[in-house]
């Protein structure tokens, strides 16, 4: 009886070994804020990416491997965020996801850098879903870092286009965030206006410290008596918001064009004084003619699952699909061969198609200029309001293409 | 004259705000010589029961009971922990206070969550007020400014004018003297504890929506109030209120101005183009609190309007 058991026990025990064996589970660690003021920020991509993994894993996982998203509260801190990337090493993860804040991005890809150097056959891969700073697939670009989101040239390309365009703005205000991405976008928006439209004045470049200010009126009378028709920002998460809150209060009604102007809370908080008014440049415009259902059906299914959110982070889907379909051309999940794989893959994305550039490791794909509608399939931040393409918002992925510098070194 | 008009009034409410945060600190302080490092918790604390209370009825139910509830938490606080630490010293006493902030900091996480709660201005006070120089005005700050002012006007009077406030004062200098004459001492300790605590309740409660309600917002705030109280001079309210109104108008008015370091100092040969000369005030307006305490305490270590030496 005693052998039947323990035969029946070892049986078992193989079995779980030879399942382990076959299946791995892909361990992908998100490093971001997932308390405090930047929350509303890394909470929505962290749930992106959870639900992203559950899509690939029920049709077959990655090779047959399955993700796992491990979710890691950085604070928004570079300190804390490299203390909780050794850990995520330590706990087998060999993809890093992270996005909220590029002097986050800016120490986790040296970090990683020197890891992949120090450690080699148990190299990690840093997917960058959101950090913009133009550098990282510039001068300081990296065999190991992929980002997923057009950078701040990028995305400020998309700006200054619309608003050469608008010949009743003659005066632009600049406010941003104090760190290297508030200060890339300054000078984006400096050089680009100086080029497209030489007569625009710049009546103010302000940079307030980064998720501490809580109260923006200061701000928005300085921005009020310096007479600007326009204000470029991009701000995010609750800078974002308590920045248009503040200019609602005090009854502002000119164009802010933003990065993020769809962080959670920022319509709710402007209402209809939202409409025509705020502007956003990214690469999800939900509101659109001629989008398949499979993706319709996703964006609903997000805010199903998440009613506190909004389907926001379009790029972390767009991320793991990218993965997957590298992985797959691979043959492996080992990040060197995904990385490989990765450069100049092409994915059929639900709004268009995205294109990783070999020489610099950007993403390439088309951006929108949307603007807050009271005339949309899907509202955001449980209002009747929601993002709707502007006339000629559609930028192709040709058209944000920006050059790049990089000399990247890459492994044998 | 917009710039100073505007920096003025945001100056003068955010001053009156942190006063009525730094006025319970500065009596606690001076009654038991221990500084409270929980003190901006029950800020917090207020500012999230407030939420919940007017989820459930009301803001102006909230705006009562919400500082009521606080300071009943301030005087089981003290009657049931500070009380019996006492007897260890003072250094056991800043470690309890220093304890219970992380505390309250969990628990506020654990009830309401990580993330900021729409913690919403009641629609009554949802309209501008009055339009200044192209600007509007939200009527909910001058709302502020008139709670705040009342709340001013009222601890003057309690303090000044009333008998316990006699006796308060002379149990803060002379505390077995007035237990001599035979006042219950651990009892005035717990009411003034329990009032502080109130009055940041209160401040939560009006400032909870004014700004955000987010577990962060205790541990932004908490050094601040503790420059307050030491620029004003340890047990000094009316040098906190200096302080607290200093403090307002710097921080507000730096955001305002629109110079560098290079066009102050360009006398001196600081070039505009300089790592230096580069820096704006308004850039600079976050560190100036704390560039006062550190100037106050090496010219005037007891303060504005202290005492004591700190």
């Amino acid at each position: 009886m005693k052998s039947t058991v323990k035969a029946a026990l070892a049986a078992a025990v193989s079995l779980c070994a030879v399942t382990a064996a076959q299946a791995d589970t892909i361990k992908m660690a998100f490093i971001d804020p997932l308390s405090g003021a930047m929350a509303s920020s890394g909470e929505p991509a962290y749930q992106s990416f959870i639900l992203a993994a559950e899509h690939i894993n029920a049709n077959g996982g990655v090779n047959g491997n399955e993700i796992e998203i491990l979710g890691l509260d950085n604070k928004i801190s570079p300190k804390e965020s490299l203390v909780q990337l050794q850990k995520a090493i330590d706990q087998g993860a060999r993809y890093i996801l992270q996005g909220n804040g590029s002097s986050v991005a800016s120490a986790i890809i040296d970090a990683v850098n020197k890891h992949n150097q120090r450690n080699p056959g148990e190299e990690v891969l840093f997917f960058n879903y959101a950090a913009v700073t133009p550098a990282f697939t510039n001068e300081a670009c990296s065999f190991w870092h992929f980002r997923f989101d057009a950078h701040a040239d990028m995305k400020m390309n998309g700006i200054t286009d619309w608003v050469a365009k608008r010949d009743d703005i003659k005066k632009v205000y600049l406010i941003g965030q104090d760190y290297v991405f508030g200060e890339a976008v300054a000078a984006a928006a400096e050089s680009q206006l100086a080029e497209k439209r030489p007569d625009i004045e710049i009546v103010g470049n302000e940079l307030h410290p980064l998720a501490k200010v809580k109260d923006f009126t200061p701000y928005v009378q300085k921005i009020i008596s310096s007479e600007a028709d326009a204000v470029i920002t991009g701000n995010w998460g609750q800078d974002m918001t308590l920045l248009v809150k503040a200019a609602a209060d005090a009854g502002q009604e000119i164009p802010y064009l933003t990065f993020y102007g769809g962080s959670s809370g920022a319509v709710a908080t402007l209402g209809e004084g939202a409409v025509g008014t705020l502007f956003q440049v990214s690469e999800l415009a939900a509101n659109q003619e001629g989008i398949s259902d499979e993706q319709n059906a996703l964006v609903a299914e997000y805010k199903e699952r998440f009613p506190d959110y909004d389907y926001y982070y379009h790029r972390a889907f767009v991320t793991l699909e990218m993965f997957d379909a590298a992985a797959e051309k691979a043959g492996s999940i080992d990040p060197i061969d995904v990385a490989y794989a990765l450069e100049g893959l092409s994915v059929e994305g639900g709004y268009g198609t995205a294109t990783m550039r070999a020489e610099d490791h950007q993403v390439q794909q088309p951006l929108f200029i949307t603007t807050v509608s009271p005339d949309v399939t899907f509202p955001v931040d449980n209002t009747d309001l929601g993002w709707a393409l502007v006339e000629g918002g559609v930028i192709s992925a040709e058209a944000a293409m920006e050059p790049t510098t990089c000399e990247m070194e890459r492994p044998e | 004259m917009e710039t100073l008009v505007f920096a003025l009034l945001n100056g003068v409410i955010y001053g009156l705000l942190l006063f009525m945060l730094s006025s319970g600190l500065t009596l606690i302080f001076s009654m038991m010589g221990v500084l409270n490092f929980a003190h901006a918790s029950f800020y917090m604390l207020g500012a999230y029961l407030a939420f919940t209370i007017m989820e459930g009825t009301s803001f102006w139910i909230a705006l009562f009971l919400a500082p009521v509830l606080v300071g009943l938490v301030g005087m089981v606080v003290e009657r049931y922990g500070l009380r019996r630490v006492h007897a260890q010293g003072h250094v056991a006493e800043l470690l309890f206070t220093f304890g219970l902030a992380y505390l309250i900091d969990e628990v506020v996480k654990i009830f309401w969550g990580r993330t900021a709660v729409n913690y919403r201005v009641p629609e009554l006070l949802d309209f501008p007020l009055f339009t200044l120089y192209g600007a509007q005005y939200p009527a909910y700050r001058i709302f502020i400014l008139f709670v705040a002012a009342f709340m001013l006007v009222a601890l003057w009077y309690l303090l000044k004018r009333t008998r316990a406030g006699l006796i308060i004062q002379a149990a803060l200098t002379h505390p077995h003297m007035v237990g001599s004459l035979g006042h219950n001492v651990p009892l005035i300790f717990m009411s003034v504890f329990g009032v502080g605590c109130a009055l940041a309740g209160l401040a939560g409660v009006i400032g909870g929506n004014y700004f955000v309600t987010d577990p962060a917002m205790a541990v932004q705030m908490g050094p601040i109030v503790f420059v307050v109280v030491v620029v004003g001079g340890l047990g000094s309210l009316e040098g906190a209120f200096v302080a607290a109104m200093l403090i307002g108008l710097l921080q507000t008015s730096a955001i305002s101005i629109n110079a560098s370091l290079a066009d102050i100092f360009g006398f001196l040969g600081l070039g505009p183009h300089t790592e230096v000369g580069e820096i704006t005030i308004a850039s600079m307006a976050p560190m100036l609190p704390f560039l006062l305490l550190v100037l106050i305490l090496m010219i005037r270590p007891r303060g504005l309007m202290g005492e004591r030496e700190v």
